[in-house]
């Protein structure tokens, strides 16, 4: 009963201090922006547990957050194993493997309008589609290793990188080309120096939309096949155990890795594309 | 048919035509090595030439099925048996389409809801909507197999499950598209209508929600994509029993790849259909609201 008195309370507090902070001409500055969501965040954990706990739901349908984190704290070689199989071996080399050969075909394939004519239609349409679905197969052909979640995760992020290169190598304009022109710039100066550059917010766009597919394709790729570790093979198995207090666990290393991933190539973008509008404060 | 469309058509059939063309070059590298050990295990010299090529095409398990052999088994599997049968694709894309669809019109309604409440709530607003935004950096598809193991213990199975993930999934990206739509009128139309003397209300409904609209169409678009591939992910671990997910993963359990690449294609149909009818409401609703670029 005192669980269900702290979950509402927490709550009430948490709406209360949230809506006052928001009038506030805190809200304005950057430590009140930050604090709200923090004290959300926190509410929820706190009516999680309290609900939890009041009402004796079972750890098999939904553990406390408390329970999790002490898993989290008590398995820190399984979750870091799993992590270095799935995110570093799996979606990260699948990633730069993707991303680096769709930029090669961007390139390759900047000098002929008509096979981008060809190749974006098709881009997007395949970009739309349900690419996850290929991991059986690429299970069959690569083995249950990590190399067939790479080759998951190259066929997922390579359709958004290339459309989002091919945009960005069109974002120079006319004027910009024409100046080029006039200093007599080759095809490759011009690349470099003016296209490139100009290139760069669609590029890092598709790397930001790429670094969230990634993580996606390894950890699922891993339902259809893995060796006994990984994020998507340890999912499983706890579930044959009914260990959610685990799979809890690694959606929050799932949660860290993935924002982590993204927020690293964001603050890359941040430091080539300053110049860009949307950068500029 | 117009130049113009000559001009957009012919490069994309030509490509299209390329992808087949490598299909089946790597249908016959891949396939080839079967051939060989079919041959020497009957102790007869292995087919060369045309003879290996079709050899290479026509297998009933290969490394890679040869383009035809997909289409045939997807023909087959859709037209050739009563939509009621369980080896009928019809019935497997019709478990999964129904669950997406569910899914994607709660997760839509839901994400509508509370876009409305962070547009009027500053506090909802500061509280949420970073969250909104970060969850779409983390691989949230990832608990769709304990929601489904979950729901099931409580003695909810079959439809509803799958609909839960796939409303999750489709709801955040609506969530943010349809925030960053109501807040896309300028501060002079929204002025203008001050000077109407117009209320909240009508502000929202005349100028705010239809404004959103492109928005709201883009973010349906990528949500009908991601609940698609949540219900296909919901239908793995209650063990293949009906659902494009299904037969994916039992095609995977006992290497049918021909109806692997089948389930594939009928699951990338789907996909593209969904959002094509999303495409054509988009059209036609912006025409008639006169925003159509």
């Amino acid at each position: 009963m005192n669980w269900l008195v702290v979950a509402l309370g927490a709550w009430a507090f948490g709406w209360w201090i949230n809506t006052r902070l928001a009038r506030s001409s805190l809200a304005k500055t950057r430590g009140g922006k930050l604090a709200v969501p923090v004290i959300f965040g926190l509410t929820v954990l706190l009516l999680w547990e309290g609900l939890v706990r009041g009402l004796n739901v079972s750890p098999v349908i939904l553990p406390p957050p408390s329970d999790v984190v002490a898993r989290l704290a008590s398995s820190v070689p399984t979750l870091w194993e799993d992590f270095v199989q799935t995110a570093v071996k799996g979606a990260l080399s699948g990633y730069f493997i993707g991303c680096a050969a769709a930029f090669a075909t961007a390139i390759l394939i900047d000098r002929s309008p008509f096979l981008q004519r060809g190749l974006l239609p098709v881009g997007n349409f395949v970009a739309a589609l349900p690419i996850v679905g290929i991991a059986p197969i690429m299970v069959m052909w690569f083995g249950f290793d990590w190399q067939s979640k790479a080759a998951v995760v190259v066929v997922m992020v390579f359709f958004p990188m290339l459309v989002n290169t091919v945009a960005g190598l069109k974002a120079s304009d006319h004027m910009q080309r024409d100046l080029m022109a006039t200093w007599s710039a080759s095809y490759w100066q011009s690349l470099f120096k003016l296209r490139l550059p100009a290139a760069m917010p669609f590029v890092f766009n598709g790397l930001k939309i790429a670094s969230t597919l990634a993580l996606i394709g390894a950890i699922v790729a891993e339902f259809f096949g893995s060796p006994t570790r990984g994020m998507g093979f340890r999912i499983n198995a706890s579930i044959g155990q009914l260990a959610l207090d685990m799979i809890w666990a690694e959606i929050v290393v799932a949660a860290i890795a993935g924002s982590a991933f993204y927020g690293i190539v964001a603050m890359i973008e941040k430091r080539v594309t300053f110049w860009h509008p949307s950068q500029r404060t | 048919m117009s130049g113009g469309a000559m001009k957009h058509v012919l490069p994309v059939l030509t490509v299209v035509a390329a992808i087949i063309a490598l299909w089946y070059a790597a249908a016959v590298g891949l396939n080839r090595a079967w051939v060989y050990d079919q041959a020497e295990r009957a102790g007869v010299a292995p087919a060369s030439g045309m003879a290996l090529i079709a050899e290479t095409w026509s297998q009933e398990r290969p490394v890679l099925p040869a383009p035809h052999q997909v289409a045939v088994e997807l023909v087959k599997t859709t037209f050739g048996m009563a939509p009621s049968s369980k080896r009928s694709l019809v019935y497997h894309g019709w478990v999964t389409l129904s669950a997406t669809l569910l899914g994607f019109a709660i997760g839509t309604g839901l994400g509508i809801l509370l876009a409305v409440g962070i547009l009027h709530n500053r506090a909802m607003d500061m509280s949420v909507m970073p969250w909104a935004i970060a969850s779409q950096t983390i691989p949230i598809l990832a608990i769709a197999p304990m929601i489904i193991v979950v729901l099931n213990s409580v003695g909810l199975q079959g439809l509803v499950p799958k609909a839960i993930i796939s409303a999750y999934l489709s709801f955040f990206p609506v969530v943010v598209g349809m925030v960053k739509g109501l807040r896309s009128p300028d501060q002079m139309q929204l002025d203008l209508l001050k000077t109407y003397n117009a209320s909240n209300t009508e502000a929202f409904w005349k100028l705010r929600l239809p404004a959103s609209m492109p928005y709201l169409f883009t973010s349906l678009k990528v949500g009908m994509a991601a609940s698609l591939v949540g219900a296909i992910v919901g239908e793995l671990p209650t063990g293949a029993v009906a659902g494009l997910g299904a037969r994916l993963l039992s095609g995977s359990y006992y290497g049918q790849t021909v109806q692997i690449w089948a389930a594939l294609f009928a699951a990338a149909i789907v996909a593209a259909g969904m959002v094509m009818l999303i495409g054509v409401m988009e059209r036609r609703t912006l025409k008639r609201m006169g925003m159509a670029r």
